[in-house]
C-alpha cells in the first residue's frame, strides 16, 4: 500500500476521534457555561422555602420542584411495574423456555426493544382513548398511563440483562445446587439470582436512566408544562425532560431560558449518576468472573 | 420445595414472558385498530401517495416519509466515516491511552438524554447553520442530520469496535508476522473479517436515527413539505405523531398518525429481521 494512503488513513482516524471529543466537549462546556450561573435554590423552589416545599406544606409555583418530583415519581412507578414482569420473563427465557418457543419470544422482544419510543407513547395514548370510550370517560392520558407506557419501553432492557446474566453463568455455578439436591426453583431463587444480583441491578439502573431521560413517551401520555405535584394516578404531572423541551420551543424571557439550562444540568446530572452507578456494578461483576476463571 | 409450588412459579414466569411479548402484539393491533377506518374507506393509497394539504382534504404522509428517509440517511452518511475512524482508533491504532479515553467518552455519551442534545443544538448549531445558508431559521435537514449523527455515533462506535475486537487473535498475529502495518491489518484483515458486524452496527444505527423524535422535532423545522435540499425544513414521521396528537380524535389528521405508527412499526420489524439474517443477535449473545 502506498505510504501516503497509510498516513492518510491513520490521520483520518485520529481526526475523527479528536473531532468527536471536541464536539462533545463543546456541547457539555456550553451547557455548563450557560447553566451553572442559573443553578441556585430559587431555581428549584422559587419563592417558597425549601423545607416547606419538601414537606409539601406549600405549593411551589414557577420553580423546577414539581418537575423534579414528577420525574422521580414517574421513575419509581414505572420501575415498580417493570421489575416483576421483566425479571419473571428474564428467568423464564433464561431457564425454562424450550428451544421451540425461544425464537418466537426473542423476535417479539427484539422488536419491542427496537420500537421508537414515540410509538410506545402513541400506544399509551391509543389505550387511554380506547379506555375513555369503552370503560369510563374519566380516563384521559395521565400519570398512570405514562408510567405503564414507560414500563413497556424499559421492559426489554430488564428482561435481556436478567436472561443474559443467567445464561452466561459458569456451568459449575449453575449445577452445584442441583447436584446437592436443590429443586430447579430453589436453585434459581437461592443461588442463581443472589449470585447475579449486581448484574440484574445494573440492568434495572440502565432502565431507570431510560425512564428519566425519555421525553417522547410522556409527551404523548399526559405530561404538561404546569401542573404542580401529581395528586393522583389519574392526574396530569410535570417532568424535567418535557420541561426542557417546552422551554426550548416556547420561552418568553431570558430568565425562563436560564431555567431551561438549569433543568438540563439537573437532568444530565441524574442521568450521568445513574449511568456511572450501573457501570460500577457491571465492573464488579466482571471482576468477580475474572477471579473465578 | 413442593412440586405444586414449582409448577406455580413456572406458570408465573411464563405469564410474565407472555405478558411482555404480548405488548408488541398489542402495539401492532392498536395501530391497526385506529387506522382501520382509513383502510376500510379505501383511502389508504391516498394516504401513502399524496402530499399533505388539509384545505384540499389531502392527508398523505409522503412528506414525512421522505423527511425521515432524508434526515436519517444523511445522519448515517455523516456518522459512518467518523464511526469507522473512531472504532479503528479504539481497537487498532491506539489501544492504550487515547483509545481507552475515547471509548469511555463514547460510553458516557450513551447516557446523555436526547432532549439535551436538541436543547444545546438550538443555541449552538442552529445559528451556525443559519449563518452558513444565509436564509431561513437554521432549523433544517442539515442541522437535524448533524445532531442525529452525534446521537447515533455511540451505537456505531461501540458496535464496530466490538466487531473489530472479535477478529481472532491468531489472524492478527499472522498479519504481524508478515510485517503488516496497523493500517494494512485494518484494511486487509480486520474489515473483511468484521463486515457483518459493521453492517449490523450501521443497520442498528439507522433504526435509531429513524426512530428518534426529539432531535428532529426540535431542530428540523417541522415544515409540511417534501424537502428539496439540505437547507429546507422537514418533518419526520416521529415528529408528525408528536405534533398532531393534540388534534380532534375524529379528524383525518389524527388517524394519519396511526398510519405513521404502522410504517414505523413495520420498519422496526424489518430492521430486526435484517439483523437476524446478519447474525447480529448471535454476536450479541455470544459476547
Amino acid at each position: 500500500m502506498n505510504r501516503f494512503v497509510e498516513y492518510g488513513i491513520t490521520l483520518f482516524a485520529w481526526m475523527a476521534g479528536i473531532i468527536l471529543i471536541g464536539a462533545i466537549g463543546l456541547l457539555l462546556s456550553f451547557l455548563l457555561h450557560r447553566g451553572i450561573p442559573a443553578l441556585s435554590l430559587s431555581l428549584i423552589f422559587e419563592e417558597t422555602r425549601a423545607l416547606d416545599a419538601l414537606l409539601l406544606r406549600k405549593e411551589v409555583f414557577g420553580g423546577l420542584f414539581p418537575a423534579i418530583v414528577g420525574t422521580l415519581l414517574l421513575i419509581v412507578t414505572s420501575i415498580i411495574w417493570a421489575i416483576p414482569v421483566g425479571v419473571a420473563s428474564g428467568i423464564y427465557l433464561g431457564e425454562y423456555c424450550n428451544f421451540r418457543w425461544k425464537p418466537f419470544f426473542n423476535f417479539l422482544l427484539d422488536v419491542l426493544a427496537g420500537i421508537p419510543s414515540i410509538l410506545v407513547g402513541l400506544f399509551g395514548f391509543a389505550v387511554s382513548v380506547f379506555l375513555h370510550r369503552h370503560l369510563s370517560d374519566r380516563i384521559y392520558p395521565c400519570f398512570l398511563i405514562s408510567s405503564l407506557a414507560l414500563a413497556c419501553l424499559v421492559l426489554p432492557y430488564i428482561i435481556r440483562t436478567t436472561e443474559q446474566s443467567l445464561v452466561n453463568l459458569p456451568f459449575s455455578i449453575k449445577t452445584t445446587g442441583l447436584a446437592l439436591g436443590a429443586s430447579k426453583l430453589q436453585n434459581i431463587l437461592f443461588i442463581l439470582i443472589p449470585y447475579n444480583l449486581s448484574s440484574i441491578v445494573s440492568g434495572i439502573i440502565l432502565a431507570i436512566g431510560r425512564c428519566a431521560e425519555d421525553t417522547a413517551v410522556i409527551m404523548l401520555t399526559g405530561v404538561v408544562a404546569m401542573a404542580g405535584i401529581p395528586s393522583s394516578l389519574l392526574g396530569k404531572y410535570e417532568a424535567l425532560p418535557f420541561y426542557i423541551f417546552y422551554i426550548s420551543s416556547d420561552y418568553n424571557s431570558q430568565e425562563e431560558l436560564m431555567k431551561g439550562f438549569g433543568a438540563s444540568i439537573i437532568l444530565l446530572t441524574i442521568c450521568v449518576f445513574l449511568f456511572a452507578l450501573s457501570n460500577i456494578l457491571k465492573r464488579k461483576v466482571a471482576i468477580r468472573f475474572a477471579i473465578r476463571i | 420445595m413442593r412440586s405444586s409450588v414449582e409448577k406455580l412459579a413456572e406458570r408465573g414466569f411464563l405469564f410474565g414472558a407472555l405478558l411482555s411479548t404480548s405488548i408488541t402484539i398489542c402495539i401492532l393491533s392498536f395501530m391497526f385498530l385506529f387506522s382501520l377506518p382509513l383502510f376500510k374507506g379505501g383511502h389508504i393509497a391516498q394516504f401513502l401517495r399524496l402530499g399533505w394539504n388539509p384545505y384540499e382534504g389531502r392527508f398523505g404522509v409522503l412528506p414525512m416519509m421522505v423527511g425521515t428517509g432524508i434526515i436519517a440517511s444523511f445522519a448515517i452518511l455523516i456518522a459512518t466515516p467518523f464511526g469507522i475512524g473512531c472504532s479503528a482508533l479504539i481497537s487498532v491504532f491506539s489501544q492504550q491511552n487515547f483509545g481507552r479515553l475515547l471509548r469511555k467518552l463514547v460510553e458516557f455519551m450513551t447516557g446523555i438524554p436526547t432532549v439535551i442534545y436538541g436543547f444545546v443544538a438550538i443555541f449552538l448549531l442552529v445559528p451556525l447553520v443559519r449563518e452558513i445558508f444565509q436564509k431561513g431559521t437554521g432549523m433544517c435537514v442539515l442541522s437535524a442530520s448533524i445532531m442525529l449523527a452525534l446521537l447515533i455515533l455511540p451505537t456505531i462506535v461501540l458496535f464496530l469496535s466490538d466487531a473489530f475486537n472479535s477478529v481472532p487473535k491468531n489472524y492478527l498475529d499472522a498479519a504481524d508476522a508478515l510485517g503488516a502495518t496497523p493500517v494494512q491489518k485494518l484494511i486487509y484483515v480486520i474489515i473483511p473479517l468484521a463486515w457483518k458486524g459493521i453492517i449490523s452496527g450501521l443497520v442498528l444505527a439507522a433504526g435509531r436515527a429513524a426512530g428518534d423524535t426529539l432531535i428532529s422535532l426540535m431542530i428540523a423545522g417541522n415544515a409540511l413539505q417534501i424537502p428539496k435540499g439540505l437547507s429546507d425544513a422537514a418533518r419526520t414521521l416521529t415528529s408528525h405523531i408528536a405534533l398532531i396528537i393534540a388534534s380532534d380524535y375524529e379528524s383525518p389528521e389524527f388517524k394519519s398518525i396511526f398510519v405513521c405508527g404502522l410504517i414505523l412499526f413495520v420498519f422496526t420489524a424489518l430492521i430486526v429481521l435484517i439483523l437476524r439474517l446478519l447474525g447480529y443477535f448471535q454476536i450479541l449473545r455470544e459476547r
